[in-house]
């Protein structure tokens, strides 16, 4: 897992997406490399998801090409989606987890659908990755409705990362969550990203994330991506909306409580 | 991509130190193979006394591989005997920690019960709901009631644009399919019943039964089943989807009663609406035994209509019309219990709307016999 750093496991270029006749996305390009954790910002309703939602396949794209692990994702057939599918995972925004199952089989879920498992290996590992997203074994015999918000997110990160995926998308993943639990959220996907080398794509709002765990950040701005680079290249840019963003009045009150984290550790 | 293996290092028979080499992928691929040789490995003679894995050579490492060998470690260990892993490569070590860290203890399970026992019990909590049912029905009762007043007392708050609105819905788009099924039904009855009268030369009278029968009985009964069935379960699901995303809390945090504002007018549009369909059902009906008494049984479309007027009186047609209403009560009624009693996961809604279709079209059933009783002993 441990492989160059220049590769891209994702690759999207030009790509065009249309909702009801609405141009959402109009020409996007943007390279994920293996093992960065890639922040994902634009204004609301930009097409944030709908771009993530174009990746994963769910919806169609009008233009424009896709490589997931260097494979084009229109030349794949049938059978060869799922060897895609099983490399990949990912948290929806409200967690999406299977309301009649438990967490624990949740979890279990797509180790079942892929792997050819001993059921103890397989309760096991849940069990185990429920630990290690930070909850207590008790929660794998809990239904969803039974969890707080901040578990729910917590069950469906641990079974986004069932299969031990190379690339994990998280679509806001630190939305709703009270400011300790965010935090507690970003530090787990950074060990997460570093015990396994992963590579993240994270859409979210919370400029705290974009502060500790982001390598990089892209921009989504009226269809296009605008800006691509480290958070100083964020905060050197003129970019009117950037400009805005990174340096309003949240921004600021963010950078002193990082600042100040900074100066403490 | 190489395969996980797991080789014994060096013979050490008769000594207490055992040496195991993992190499290749240690990986969710190759996690069966793995797994079995693990568990071979732990099962080592009892002398041994030292276990050391090597995972130098492992070049592919993932959960699944770092929890098998955290596994013979903790196995190991259980037996007394000192193990522990050498060699693992340094980026993997965060990975082998986190899954190292693990406590894996989960409550036990509470131990299953005797089935006879847990068989009596199912069936003592069945019985214990059914009875909830009847409690849960009357208390939406008394909701109506206490609705129905406050409605009375100021009629402006009354929700006609919902209640035209579910009016639509239940009756209007309800009558192509009403229509349909009826005027089939009217058809097998006087089919049937000319196929067997005629036997004994008694093929009129298939006017009689077939007035009877839609007019009291059929009529009635069948608009009531596809209504349970059409717009009961829809009621229940719309409730349900409301409960399981909070907007009835919402609605009520916002001063509102649920029952006023969502049931009401739900309630009322149906008992508007049955009594109607069950009207169009019934000629529907009664055109399509006459049909097939003409095309099949020879008998003219006068005679038939100059026997059905000797055969049934207004007093029939009451009989169906007045137990319309109730019927449509005791739906709307039921799917807003069972919409209410919705949880959050999605196989509640899809149980509570089987059980509001199941529970009023038996309720419907019940209460028509009971009118049966009731016309019978007042001789209508």
């Amino acid at each position: 897992m441990a492989q160059t750093a220049a590769e891209p496991v994702i690759r999207v270029k030009d790509v065009v997406v249309d909702l009801k006749a609405n141009r959402i996305l109009n020409g996007v390009t943007l390279d994920v490399f293996r093992g960065e954790i890639l922040g994902f910002v634009g204004a609301s309703g930009a097409g944030k998801s709908v771009l993530t939602r174009t990746i994963i396949g769910l919806l169609p794209k009008q233009a424009g090409r896709i490589e997931v692990f260097g494979i084009d994702v229109d030349e794949l057939e049938g059978s060869d989606h799922r060897t895609i599918e099983r490399r990949w995972g990912i948290l929806f925004q409200q967690g999406a987890l299977f309301s009649s199952l438990t967490a624990g089989q949740n979890v279990e879920f797509p180790m079942i659908e892929y792997l050819d498992l001993s059921p103890r290996l397989i309760t096991e590992m849940a069990i185990t990755k429920l630990e290690m997203v930070g909850l207590k074994p008790d929660v794998y015999r809990k239904y969803p409705s039974e969890l707080s918000g901040g578990m729910i997110k917590r069950v469906a990160l641990a079974r986004s990362l069932a299969l031990d995926p190379e690339v994990v998308f998280l679509d806001e993943p630190t939305s709703g969550l009270d400011p300790i639990s965010a935090h507690e959220f970003d530090e787990l996907i950074l060990t997460l990203q570093r015990t396994s080398g992963m590579a993240v794509f994270m859409v979210t709002h919370d400029l705290d994330s974009l502060y500790t765990t982001c390598d990089r950040i892209a921009v989504l701005s009226e269809g296009k991506i605008i800006e691509v680079g480290t958070m100083d290249v964020m905060l050197a840019s003129e970019q009117p909306w950037l400009k805005a963003y990174f340096h309003g009045a949240r921004a600021q009150s963010d950078r002193q409580v990082a600042a100040k984290h900074l100066q403490r550790s | 991509m190489t395969a996980g293996t797991l080789t014994l290092i060096g013979d050490q028979t008769g000594g207490d130190r055992l040496g195991l080499a993992a190499a290749g992928s240690w990986t969710a691929e190759y996690a069966q193979v793995l797994e079995s040789r693990l568990e071979a490995a732990t099962r080592a003679d009892p002398r041994v006394k030292n276990v050391a894995i090597d995972a130098a050579a492992i070049d592919r490492l993932d959960s699944f591989g770092a929890w098998l060998l955290e596994r013979a470690l903790r196995t190991l260990q259980s037996q007394g005997r000192q193990a522990r892993l050498v060699g693992l490569r340094e980026d993997y070590r965060g990975l082998f920690d986190k899954v190292h860290a693990g406590t894996q203890r989960l409550t036990p399970e509470p131990p299953r019960q005797n089935r006879i026992i847990a068989t009596l019990e199912s069936v003592g909590m069945t019985m214990v709901t059914v009875g909830d049912d009847f409690v849960r029905l009357a208390e939406m009762a008394g909701w109506l009631i206490a609705a129905l007043k406050r409605v009375a007392m100021r009629p402006l708050t009354f929700r006609l644009t919902s209640m035209v609105n579910h009016l639509e819905r239940v009756g209007w788009r309800a009558v192509p399919i009403i229509l349909l099924i009826t005027v089939l039904i009217g058809a097998i009855l006087a089919q049937q019943g000319i196929f067997h009268f005629r036997k004994f030369g008694a093929d009129i009278y298939v006017v009689d039964m077939v007035g009877v029968l839609v007019l009291r009985e059929i009529g009635v009964l069948i608009v009531c089943i596809m209504v349970a069935g059409r717009s009961g379960s829809a009621y229940t699901a719309e409730l349900g989807a409301m409960k399981m995303r909070e907007e009835i809390d919402a609605l009520r945090t916002m001063g509102r009663d649920p029952v006023e504002v969502l049931i009401l007018p739900r309630i009322v549009a149906l008992i508007i609406a049955v009594p109607i369909l069950t009207f169009f059902g019934a000629m529907a009906a009664l055109y399509g035994g006459g049909f097939v008494s003409w095309l099949y049984g020879g008998i003219a479309p006068e005679v038939f209509l100059s026997r059905l007027r000797e055969a049934i009186s207004v007093e029939t047609f009451e009989v169906g019309m007045i137990k319309a209403p109730f019927m449509a009560l005791v739906i709307g009624m039921v799917a807003c219990v069972e919409g209410l009693q919705v949880e959050g996961s999605a196989e509640s809604l899809g149980e509570r709307t089987t059980n509001s279709v199941v529970k009023s079209i038996f309720l419907v059933i019940v209460l028509d016999g009971i009118f049966a009783m009731f016309f019978a002993s007042i001789g209508m």
